[in-house]
């Protein structure tokens, strides 16, 4: 028996979902529709009385003071002509609110509930059209690879039905070269020929055909996205060959410096550094690309997730603390008729995108409070969502201790068929049938299941009752226990697995990638205890194998033995990869033009672009304040609604020693050439860290870089170059790379078959620690009368410039930077916060100087008086719109307050450093140029109108 | 003096707990997080804490309703014991969902868990979650929490479902005449509310109410995240003040019990 419950406000409450639809139907260009009704849907399987059903609809699912409610019919809303269409989650799609109202049913005695599912309906009023029906469901009512629409009398529940079970071997030791290549296509195992041929070498040796599950675990494991081989293998490079781009660049930066208080590198799920003398950090960034291009909501819903389950994950495990997320897309304004088919629009992913970071973020109760948002029309088809996450953990938890004949345990969410393939599809290239064939690699997250589990996981470990620890990530399954199991061996029985529905074969519940889910390694003693601190919170916490002293990989299946793999052949038998590289600089034409007559009209301009612009609509639906320990927001100044630059967090409420965190990321520059994009990148996290009071001395980098698909000599030598930058720079900065992560294969491929790459897109991520979170500085103007400073040369730098953007124009001259210089100015500039000399600073960015003078003072509600004739800069930027909106590196401005103007340019003496004006209590920005002529003059609150404008949705 | 002791109610989803429990050991409580399942279990007895406080969060996903599961727990798994613990004279606190969780558990706007509920919080006029900095207007109220407290304080909210709203209109009157209208949203400068000073749409402005006996206090601003003076968002401006305001709130229910 199916009861069906419907709900609804009252008529009189404000129906958000309802006109969201219908204003997002009126973007669309339907005029037909007047009005539109949401209800929720509620259908419960389980003999229930009509008393108890009415006690389901009045004490758990209906607020009795805003609530209509009805049963097993419709409330209807709408009057003359309306289309009813009801949108359900496909079969096999977490439904997490189904979940918990068939608790709460129970909650209230009704034990006859054996499960729920839940549902939404719409009334759309007007005469629509199939067309215009069919436009409105698939663009504003569902996403079609998680939901469809609900017919009347569609089957909603499915008895527990158990596949029969049946060993599938490949047939891979007589096949020839092409045959190999289609087992790997057919298979989606996206191994190339050498692969396949070193594969049918092993099993050729082992006498023996592979079983299904053993190739898609050697398929995994050696998946660009679990391996990197591109960055580990062989690079033939301007005349050399280069072994291991990685280990030559990023790691050796590490290595070379050399420093103390990096405690875990590149080795574990997040990299660790000191904090106080009882904890450290660890930080780790990731990306989620192709899920988030195909299904936004559960793609960045599970990013998140995945990358908190990181620090979770490192060392013995590390609470989560803060997360940063940064999103590239393809313009928002696009028009609808510009749309390649397959692709969804930008504004949906990008609102599906914040809406499931929001999410999961903030139902985790981790503060979301840095991050970054960047619109080019390459990141159209290949979205980039870039989610990260920093850990506290203590000193004496930061190694994992792998032992034999330890219990394998996995914690947490069930096993579904959720997320198969996601390792694999992650490395090839996205086109326009991708959301068809790779919609079992997309998952929805439950983040009430992993904060139970972080909440458990945190005691276990403080009680000291497992040795070591990893996540289930990419890979699932069989990624985790390969990696965290291959000092020892492992052993597994794949029935034990709790799954979430029967009907997986044992090869899919083996390389499942469903959410929510780590794995421990429990000593015999200590198993009883550890799953009593689970049970105690109904986490789930299920013993599936013991590690062993045979150095293999053993799955079982029923008794069977399904998979046997030699550890040593898993993780180190991968063929080398060997790739070219080339880089040309690209034809860019230089064209420079005449002077703007009105460069107050242009900064409104700048301020307006999507990359400029107040991001104050995402950052607002993200809790930034949760664990109390905000110091520095996102949002500054005297209303709140400034662009602040590092974020500053207190993880420990007892005391004010903080963590600051800051991104970079400048693909415009990439465009033009990636190793000063790079540089840039580096340069400009780490001016968000000076910015707000941090110092380089006790300062990390995490590399993330996107790139098209490196196959491509062309593609992949600009990643080389990047990657040396990062070497350069980080060396005289002092600056440890502690973390990293790449993802190739950022294409699309259109309907005409050309191959759209995403801009090379290096996302440098900087953590620093700070003594005492009392010497910070925001970047607000604070007082009129005050003196304002800069800090740094202006060159003329405007390849890649969003000044270049506005106005049309182009040239090759990007930005660079001198790390020995931008060193020395750091230095001297954190010193001189630390002695209390500042009273605001920005760093110049997007925009420039004009951009950053514009922002400090509308975010202060203050005037600035500004005269460029003094600044330091290059004897080729001779015109005052270069000086005003070239983005050359390493530049601050800076507030000081009148008695300490002396003192302050004492610290600057060998550096470029010019007072440039002072702070007015008129609201007006003037500026003069470098003839001393006014260039700017304008209203802040104009200003700050243009800056929030283009995102005030 | 001993310190009175407070049971920080925690359960899935649970997530300011920790802030919450710093706040209450600051304002010198002796506090301690306890998992619903140790009450339902009876391995803990609620009547060996003088304070119940319900952090914010989103206990169970705030699946159907913000709060709805766990005020149902409440209501109808630990409703003698939650109805003797009041009657001691102890006090409740929620806030945020822990508000959600009091309405809607018939312990605000007074305890009764048989009737039907008569306020509540629903989703904000935005329509979307949002995190801002409010100004709150003290009423004077029979609360224990806020006496003594200055006219008008500084906290943030975050949620999506806290537009306070009733069933009908005698029942605004009645928490009028009662006082128990507690918190109001206001402007900067103490003037009447229009978004975003009133972030949500909430019914005459109202944040937080509390029971006419002013031992129950709900409100939807958190005075947990305002407790060091570096949590405010301009003290870079205008200087550190000794301690942010929300201590006042722990420290008044501590004080009740010296």
């Amino acid at each position: 028996m199916i009861t069906r419950i419907e709900l609804a406000q009252k008529e009189q409450y404000h129906d958000a979902e309802g006109k969201a639809i219908l204003a997002g139907a009126r973007d669309l260009g339907v005029r037909a529709l007047t009005a539109v009704h949401a209800f929720r849907v509620y259908y419960f399987l389980g003999e229930l009385t009509p008393a108890e059903q009415e006690l389901i609809a009045v004490r758990l699912l209906a607020d009795a003071v805003t609530d209509d409610w009805i049963i097993n019919a419709l409330l209807q809303r709408s009057r003359g002509e309306f289309w009813s269409a009801e949108v359900a989650l496909n079969r096999g799609v977490t439904d997490m609110v189904a979940e918990s109202a068939r608790k709460g049913a129970i909650d209230l005695g009704l034990r006859a509930v054996e499960a729920v599912r839940t549902a939404r309906r719409y009334e759309l009023c007007g005469s629509l059209s199939a067309a215009e029906k069919e436009l409105i469901a698939q663009k504003l009512l569902m996403n079609k690879v998680v939901e469809h629409l609900h017919q009347p009398g569609e089957r909603l529940f499915f008895p527990a039905e158990e596949p029969p079970f049946e060993l599938i071997h490949v047939s891979l030791l007589q096949a020839s070269g092409e045959e190999l290549m289609k087992i790997s296509r057919e298979r989606d195992l996206f191994l190339n020929l050498t692969e396949m041929e070193t594969i049918q070498a092993y099993f050729r040796s082992l006498q023996r055909e592979p079983t299904d599950v053993e190739l898609e675990m050697i398929a995994q494991t050696w998946s660009e996205h679990c391996s990197h081989k591109t960055l580990t293998g062989l690079v033939e490079f301007e005349g050399r060959v280069i072994d291991n781009p990685l280990k030559e660049t990023i790691f050796r930066v590490t290595r070379e410096l050399n420093l103390p208080w990096c405690v875990s590198v590149f080795k574990d799920n997040a990299g660790i550094i000191e904090f106080d003398d009882d904890y450290n950090v660890c930080f780790k960034v990731e990306t989620h690309n192709h899920p988030s291009a195909m299904e936004p909501y559960g793609g960045a819903n599970t990013g998140i997730g995945g990358v908190i389950r990181d620090p979770m994950g490192t060392g013995l495990g590390a609470k989560p603390i803060i997360n940063t997320d940064i999103f590239c897309f393809g313009p928002v304004d696009l028009p609808h008729d510009q749309l390649p088919r397959g692709v969804l629009h930008p504004k949906r992913v990008m609102q599906g995108v914040v809406a499931g970071v929001r999410d999961y973020g903030n139902r985790m109760g981790i503060p979301t409070s840095n991050g970054a948002l960047y619109f080019d029309e390459r990141y159209l088809g290949n979205p980039l969502v870039y989610c990260g996450n920093v850990g506290l953990i203590p000193r004496d938890k930061c190694e994992k201790q792998v032992v034999p004949g330890d219990y394998i345990v996995v914690v947490g969410g069930r096993t579904g068929r959720d997320g198969i393939h996601g390792a694999t599809a992650s490395s090839g290239e996205l086109h326009s049938e991708s959301e068809g064939t790779w919609s079992g690699a997309v998952q929805i997250g439950n983040p009430i299941v992993e904060k139970k589990l972080v909440d458990t996981l945190m005691q276990a470990r403080d009680l000291g009752l497992y040795r070591a620890i990893t996540d289930c990530g990419a890979g699932g399954l069989s990624s985790a226990v390969g990696e965290l199991a291959k000092t020892t061996g492992a052993e597994v029985d794949l029935e034990f697995i709790p799954l979430k529905y029967h009907g997986l074969t044992y090869m899919e519940i083996w390389i499942s990638e469903a959410q929510e889910r780590m794995v421990i390694f429990v000593a015999p003693d200590k198993l009883e205890q550890a799953l009593a601190v689970f049970a105690a919170e109904d986490v789930e916490a299920t013993v599936i194998g013991r590690t062993t002293t045979d150095h293999k990989i053993r799955l079982r299946y029923r008794g069977q033995v399904v998979g046997e793999l030699e550890m040593a052949f898993l993780h180190d038998g991968q063929p080398r990869i060997v790739r070219k590289a080339r880089w040309d600089p690209p034809a860019i034409a230089e064209s420079e033009g005449a002077q703007p007559a009105s460069l107050g009209e242009i900064l409104h301009r700048i301020l307006a672009a999507p990359n400029v612009c107040s991001k104050e609509w995402v950052i607002r639906q993200y809790d930034h304040e949760v664990q109390g320990g905000s110091v520095l927001k996102p949002l500054v100044g005297v209303v709140n609604d400034g662009p602040g630059d590092g974020c500053i967090t207190r993880p420990r409420l007892e005391s004010h020693r903080a963590v600051i965190l800051a991104n970079g990321l400048n693909p415009k520059y990439g465009l033009i050439d990636p190793y000063w994009m790079a540089a840039s990148a580096i340069d400009e996290a780490l001016r968000n860290i000076i910015a707000v009071g941090g110092r380089l001395e006790r300062c990390a980098l995490l590399d993330n870089f996107c790139w098209g698909n490196t196959d491509k000599p062309d593609r992949l030598g600009g990643l080389l170059r990047a990657a040396q930058a990062c070497y350069d720079m980080a060396l005289v900065l002092g600056t440890p790379f502690i973390s990293g992560k790449d993802s190739l294969n950022n294409e699309y491929k259109t309907e005409s078959g050309e191959s759209i790459a995403i801009p090379p897109t290096l996302l440098i991520s900087a953590i620093a620690v700070m003594e005492d979170c009392c010497t910070a500085v925001s970047m607000d103007l604070k007082r009129p009368g005050n003196a304002l400073y800069i800090l740094g040369e202006t060159g003329k730098e405007l390849g890649g410039s969003h000044y270049y953007e506005a106005i049309g124009h182009s040239s090759s001259a990007v930005p660079r930077v001198d790390p020995a210089r931008a060193r020395a100015l750091f230095i001297a500039l954190a010193d001189a916060i630390a002695a209390g000399l500042v009273r605001a600073c920005h760093d110049c960015s997007e925009g420039g100087l004009g951009a950053a003078l514009a922002e400090m003072a509308f975010a202060g509600g203050l005037g600035a008086e500004v005269t460029l004739c003094d600044l330091p800069r290059s004897a080729d930027l001779l015109r005052s719109d270069w000086a005003l909106f070239s983005e050359s590196n390493s530049r601050f401005i800076v507030e000081v307050i009148p008695g300490k103007e002396e003192e302050f340019r004492a610290r600057f003496m060998q550096l470029p450093c010019a007072r440039i004006g002072e702070v007015t209590s008129g609201p007006r920005l003037r500026i003069r140029g470098l003839i001393g002529e006014l260039v700017v003059d304008e209203a802040i609150d104009l200003l700050k109108n243009s800056w929030q404008e283009t995102m005030r949705w | 003096m001993t310190k009175p002791r407070v049971l920080v109610l925690r359960a899935a989803g649970s997530n300011c707990d920790m802030e919450t429990h710093h706040a209450f050991e600051y304002a010198g409580a002796r506090a301690e997080m306890i998992h619903i399942n140790r009450l339902l279990r009876q391995e803990v007895r609620l009547a060996d804490y003088q304070i119940l406080a319900i952090p914010g969060g989103f206990t169970y996903g705030d699946d159907i309703s913000a709060g709805k599961i766990l005020a149902n727990e409440l209501r109808y798994k630990l409703s003698q014991e939650l109805a003797g613990f009041h009657q001691s004279g102890k006090l409740i606190i929620g806030i945020c969902n822990g508000f959600q969780v009091l309405v809607k558990a018939g312990l605000l706007p007074e305890l009764d868990l048989d009737a039907g509920q008569k306020v509540t919080l629903v989703h904000n006029d935005s329509g979307k979650f949002e995190d801002r900095w409010v100004y709150l207007k003290v009423h004077e109220s029979p609360s224990v929490f806020t006496t003594p407290m200055p006219e008008q304080v500084y906290f943030p909210v975050a949620h999506a479902e806290g537009k306070f709203a009733v069933s009908y209109p005698a029942v605004l009157e009645r928490l009028e005449a009662n006082h128990q209208i507690v918190f109001r949203y206001c402007a900067a400068d103490g003037g009447s509310a229009a978004y975003p000073a009133n972030p949500n749409g909430s019914v005459r402005d109202i944040a937080g109410i509390c029971d006419p006996t002013g031992r129950i206090l709900g409100l939807m601003p958190h005075p947990e995240r305002h407790i060091d003076p570096t949590n405010h968002p301009r003290w870079m401006r205008d200087g550190a003040a000794r301690e942010g305001d929300g201590a006042a709130i722990f420290r008044n229910a501590v004080a009740y019990f010296r």
